[in-house]
């Protein structure tokens, strides 16, 4: 069945999907351009969060350099920038017990958080998010959290804007008496700064065939929590990054604690999507993880109190699309301009941000009435310091895939010893391709959370403030509802269960006692980590409800 | 110190709910006195009358309190505060209604639905649909307070207070009863039932639902499901209990086949004895159950209606 | 008919709440908040009844911070003419917030008010009833249906065990339950207007009237874990004791 709708409209010279660090970066930066040539320009940025900051989360140390050249006043404007790194430790993990903590001169120095000419920053991604839309709303940007956009509007092959979901419509399809059909909302430039793995972002690389000659993107799944400990525990500022133990040497990853404010510690666990046995459970990895000594000091006799997950894009510059296209740009995680080397992303994105909204801004003031392909970004955008940073750490991810923790890291201590000079390493089996057969590897007996360091999924899930309108269509969609029995449960055991950290998918033994796949699409905490590692490609996430997903706080 | 307690009444015959009250005024200490507002209430009176620690029955049998309308019931209340130190009723629809505009009248703080005594003006009391407890002390001289029954176990009978009447009629021209509809349902809705029994994804299926009928028709009880059942399409989402469906805090919460995820404890934990039978020992629920039963559930059901 | 809806800015009801390490009060830092889901049927109560006609003005009120003016913009978009703020920073429970709303009544005269029954946050259920006290009005709380008759207003309220239908004379206070109304989502252009909707800023001085609350909040804490209780063997020893021990069966 189809149906015209009658869908309004409005228009603004530039829509920016997504209120991340790199989207409101952009947005900030457009209107203190307006601002200061006295031009009017319209600025919207959308947000399927039910506010700013709701769906981010970040480890995260920060480094200030592009918010410096955004707000140079930054300090004074109250960003939430409290908490200055001041103490580097890396560990590797033996085993469960034991650890080797690593001398500091042996420890690639992207990886430095101390030390240097720029202090950095142990912050919330979520709070720095929070702050740059009030910035943004002050500078005369129109912010719309609770929207989510659903696709890009293509009109001869370039990008006219976005349209934003219905609101209002029933699991069967049908509206129910809350509808509201969305809207189009038209633009000069549409910036997409969904974050990694964005579902339009997403279409947009296949079709404009933006990665072309790139290798194939890859990600890791961050897993995060937000702890209160005890004060005489607390030392704001202390960074902790550790690798191995409990992950196995095919596996790759590393975890992160810092100390940040208000008695607070952040522990997490990013973990490289292109692991090999379907077996492993990301969640549950962390889980064991934190019972490590190294690990459980810092947070024995605390509480946790907020848990999350977040894919991340971590490619680099060898997996980077092209961002331009006509009528708009790929900006941040949604192109994939994340830093593995430093781990961190939060600064290149919000350069990319910078950079976008110098292009957009100097094309609509010289005339451009829009719909262009911006290829001035490309130049400017690979003439910055952002760039050069991608470029200098290429190899990073890679050297790590190819030989390993201890190997790869001694060719990234060699390589950024020598400025970058060894050549470039590359990976090019995608995520998804890298799973074996369940039959080939080995099952992992994961221990039972104790309640106090551990916990199960659920209450996890529960910590993460998720919650979706129950009565609305599923978003994630299966290309082929019968594969993951059919094909996923006999060969893989259907990971999806095990690598979702929200609990959405299950296997269930259905009416009949046969295998059943359900899909508890409520607790979905917008990771998109099913999209990127379902073997079979056959998992779409597409935008629920605006308003609907996780609700962070300061993650 | 001196309280007053608004009987609760309904079809002519004294609600059990002003038993937990009477108990909730002893733990505060002091003479305790039942208004019986209402019209044709001898009898509501002389039950009150038997309620254990009760010294008087104060009686304002009257058509101006047929259904205990707000604006003449509050008006009634007000006129009487002035002997007392409390004034206290059921946190039922009926004290909800009119505790507050007492305490407005008189220019006091009202304070809703405490569970527990801590002095005579220091009270616990849920906050955040329970997710919290917060004690709170009040600064007036009167304190008006709605008592939620779970909190308090009902006072036996077998007192026999004096009982008198009050002559003060509150003029009401602004309010008039037109109608009362009582579900027809001979079950209780979810959110207020006093007995609630609840099926997970153990069920197997939305057929097998049946199984709780009768043990729901014997014992009053409302049916729920956990959000696995709805999930699993078993049942509607109205019958969910739990995070984003209704929150029950019966006497009585029996759960079936249900594994006792977070959700659902949050939505029934404040249920004063809680029940779980289910035939994986290892469920969580049973960290919660009072009472725990590891059974087949399609054969402990149709044994536990048997029983019934 | 002019008609005045109260809305209180609390944590989104998404968010799980967590209690500050000291139990001095629940932690709000950092923590999404939104409009009452209450004072939301309340909002949409009114905007439906200037759909009808019956309302031709709807004054959107709050007490509070200054941010519970985003409850006001929110309300403002979802369809309310102008808006109030009674800005303060105190603690104000129900009493003081009704002292307010009721100074306020008395200076506009609107011919209906429209609260939600409670706030998600205290539970209290209170400031509706303590506003008719105060204005004198009379009240129907716990409304599931809001029937404007020329000089008086039916309210269908749902109570224990069913419905109750009173008849109200105008002006009167309704309060709001959940199944009264299902509100509407704010429309992207109409949140833009509602940024350009008059919105006045007041303060409990001006008006006269004092806020602060006089309930101590002595100290809040986590509920108490429930401990797991005993096995039984059968269902005969489980329906034993619940008759003869928990006594919750006859």
């Amino acid at each position: 069945m189809t149906s015209v709708t009658e869908r309004d409209s409005m228009d603004f010279d530039v829509v920016i999907v997504g209120a991340g660090p790199s989207g409101l970066a952009a947005a900030c930066r457009l209107m203190q351009q307006a601002n200061a040539a006295e031009q009017e320009l319209t600025v919207c940025v959308v947000e399927k969060g039910s506010e700013v900051g709701a769906h981010i989360l970040s480890g995260a140390v920060f480094e200030p350099r592009a918010l410096a050249e955004l707000f140079p006043d930054w300090e004074e404007r109250g960003a939430p920038l409290t908490t200055p790194a001041i103490r580097d430790e890396l560990y590797l993990l033996k085993d469960a017990e034991k650890a080797q903590k690593l001398p500091n001169a042996l420890v690639p120095k992207s990886m430095h958080n101390t030390g240097g000419d720029m202090p950095r920053y142990v912050i919330s991604a979520g709070n720095l998010c929070r702050w740059l839309a009030e910035q943004a709303e002050g500078l005369g940007v129109e912010i719309f959290p609770g929207f989510a956009a659903q696709e890009a509007i293509i009109e001869e092959g370039v990008v006219k804007g976005i349209l934003i979901g219905d609101m209002g419509v029933g699991a069967d399809g049908a509206p129910k008496d809350s509808y509201m059909p969305g809207m189009e909302l038209r633009a000069k430039y549409t910036l997409f700064a969904e974050g990694a793995r964005g579902h339009i972002g997403k279409r947009l690389i296949q079709k404009y065939d933006l990665a072309a000659g790139k290798d194939p993107q890859h990600y890791g799944i961050g897993l995060k929590e937000l702890w209160d400990i005890p004060a005489e525990q607390h030392e704001p500022g202390l960074v902790l990054h550790g690798s191995g133990w409990p992950l196995d040497k095919s596996t790759h990853g590393g975890w992160f604690l810092y100390h940040a404010e208000n008695q607070q510690v952040v522990v997490g666990l990013i973990m490289d999507l292109s692991y090999q046995n379907p077996w492993l459970s990301p969640f549950d990895e962390f889980q064991r993880m934190k019972h490590h000594p190294v690990l459980a000091k810092h947070l024995e006799g605390g509480k946790r109190v907020a848990y999350g997950a977040r894919a991340i894009v971590k490619g680099g510059l060898n997996c980077l699309p092209k961002m331009t296209f006509p009528g708009g740009l790929l900006i941040g995680c949604d192109a994939g301009t994340l830093n593995f080397a430093k781990i961190k992303g939060l600064h290149t994105a919000m350069k990319s941000g910078l950079v976008a909204a110098e292009a957009v801004f100097e094309a609509i003031a010289g005339g451009d009435e829009g719909g262009q392909e911006l290829t001035a970004f490309t130049e400017k955008w690979e003439a910055s310091w952002a760039y050069a940073e991608l470029k200098e750490s290429a190899s990073f991810g890679p050297a790590i895939h190819k030989y390993g923790t201890v190997g790869g890291g001694a060719y990234n201590f060699v390589n950024q010893l020598l400025g970058g000079k060894l050549p470039n390493v590359h990976d090019t089996t995608p995520d998804h391709a890298a799973l074996k057969p369940a039959a080939e590897c080995e099952k992992i007996d994961y221990p039972k959370p104790d309640g106090k360091l551990s916990f199960d999924k659920l209450s996890s899930v529960f910590l993460s403030n998720t919650n979706h309108e129950e009565d609305q269509p599923c978003h994630l969609r299966l290309a082929d509802p019968e594969l993951p029995i059919r094909d996923n449960l006999p060969t893989y055991a259907e990971p999806a269960s095990r690598y979702c950290p929200a609990g959405v998918y299950e296997v269930i033994e259905g009416d009949d006692g046969k295998p059943q796949f359900q899909i508890n699409f409520q607790n979905c905490v917008h990771c998109k980590t099913c999209d990127i590692k379902d073997p079979a490609q056959n998992i779409t996430w597409v935008a629920p409800e605006g308003g609907g997903g996780p609700n962070y706080p300061n993650m | 110190m001196s309280i007053l307690v608004l009987a609760e009444h309904h079809d002519g015959a004294l609600a059990g709910a002003t038993a937990h009250v009477v108990a909730a005024a002893q733990q505060i200490g002091g003479d305790i006195d039942v208004l019986v507002a209402g019209e044709n209430v001898a009898a509501i009176a002389e039950a009150a009358a038997k309620l254990d620690g009760v010294s008087k029955v104060r009686v304002a049998d009257n058509a101006a309190y047929a259904h205990l309308l707000a604006e003449p019931t509050a008006a009634l209340l007000a006129e009487l505060a002035g002997d007392y130190s409390h004034v206290l009723a059921a946190a039922s629809t009926t004290g909800k209604n009119v505790l507050p505009r007492v305490a407005a009248l008189k220019d006091v703080a009202q304070i809703s639905e405490i569970i527990a005594v801590e002095s005579p003006d220091t009270f616990k009391r849920p906050i955040y649909a329970g997710n919290a407890i917060a004690t709170v002390q009040s600064e007036d001289a009167l304190k008006v307070i709605t008592v939620r029954s779970t909190g308090f176990d009902a006072v036996a009978e077998g007192g026999s207070a004096a009982i008198e009447a009050v002559d003060f009629v509150a003029d009401n021209a602004q309010s008039t009863f037109l109608k009362e509809e009582l579900a027809q349902s001979d079950r209780p809705e979810l959110g207020a039932a006093k007995v609630v029994i609840s099926g997970g994804r153990g069920m197997g299926n939305g057929e097998n639902f049946k199984l709780l009928d009768g043990i729901a028709d014997k014992l009053g009880a409302a049916i729920g499901a956990s959000r696995a059942a709805v999930d699993a399409g078993f049942v509607p989402n109205d019958m969910q209990v739990g995070q984003t469906g209704k929150i029950v805090a019966p006497e009585l919460y029996i759960a079936v086949g249900i594994s006792g995820a977070i959700q659902h404890l949050a939505g029934m934990k404040d249920s004063k004895v809680i029940v779980a039978i289910n035939k994986d020992e290892e469920a969580p629920i049973f960290q919660v159950a009072d009472y725990g039963l590891v059974a087949d559930l399609f054969q402990a059901l149709p044994e536990l209606e048997q029983r019934l | 008919m002019k008609v005045f809806v109260a809305v209180k800015r609390v944590i989104d009801y998404n968010v799980k709440i967590r209690v500050k390490p000291d139990h001095s009060d629940v932690d709000l830092t950092s923590v999404k908040m939104a409009m009452n889901p209450f004072c939301e049927i309340a909002v949409e109560e009114a905007v439906r009844l200037k759909e009808k006609g019956v309302a031709t003005e709807i004054v959107a009120v709050t007490i509070g911070p200054k941010a519970a003016q985003e409850q006001l913009r929110t309300a403002l978009a979802l369809g309310a003419d102008r808006a109030i703020h009674v800005e303060t920073d105190e603690r104000v429970e129900s009493l003081g917030a009704a002292k307010a709303l009721a100074k306020l009544v008395e200076e506009e005269q609107p011919g209906l008010v429209i609260l939600g029954k409670q706030a998600i946050d205290t539970d209290n259920n209170q400031t509706g009833q303590m506003l008719a006290a105060l204005t004198g009005l009379p009240q129907g709380t716990f409304a599931s249906a809001v029937d404007v008759d020329g000089e008086k207003v039916q309210v269908t309220r749902e109570v224990d065990g069913g419905l109750q239908t009173v008849e109200l004379t105008l002006p009167a206070i309704v309060t709001t339950d959940l199944r009264l109304n299902e509100p509407r989502y704010a429309k992207l252009p109409d949140i833009m207007k509602a940024k350009k909707k008059p919105l006045d800023v007041k303060t409990p001085a001006d008006l006269g009237v004092s806020v602060g609350s006089r309930v101590k909040l002595v100290k809040v804490e986590p509920p108490a874990e429930r401990q797991g209780g005993v096995k039984v063997g059968s269902v005969d020893e489980l329906v034993d004791k619940l008759k003869n021990e928990a006594k919750v069966i006859s």
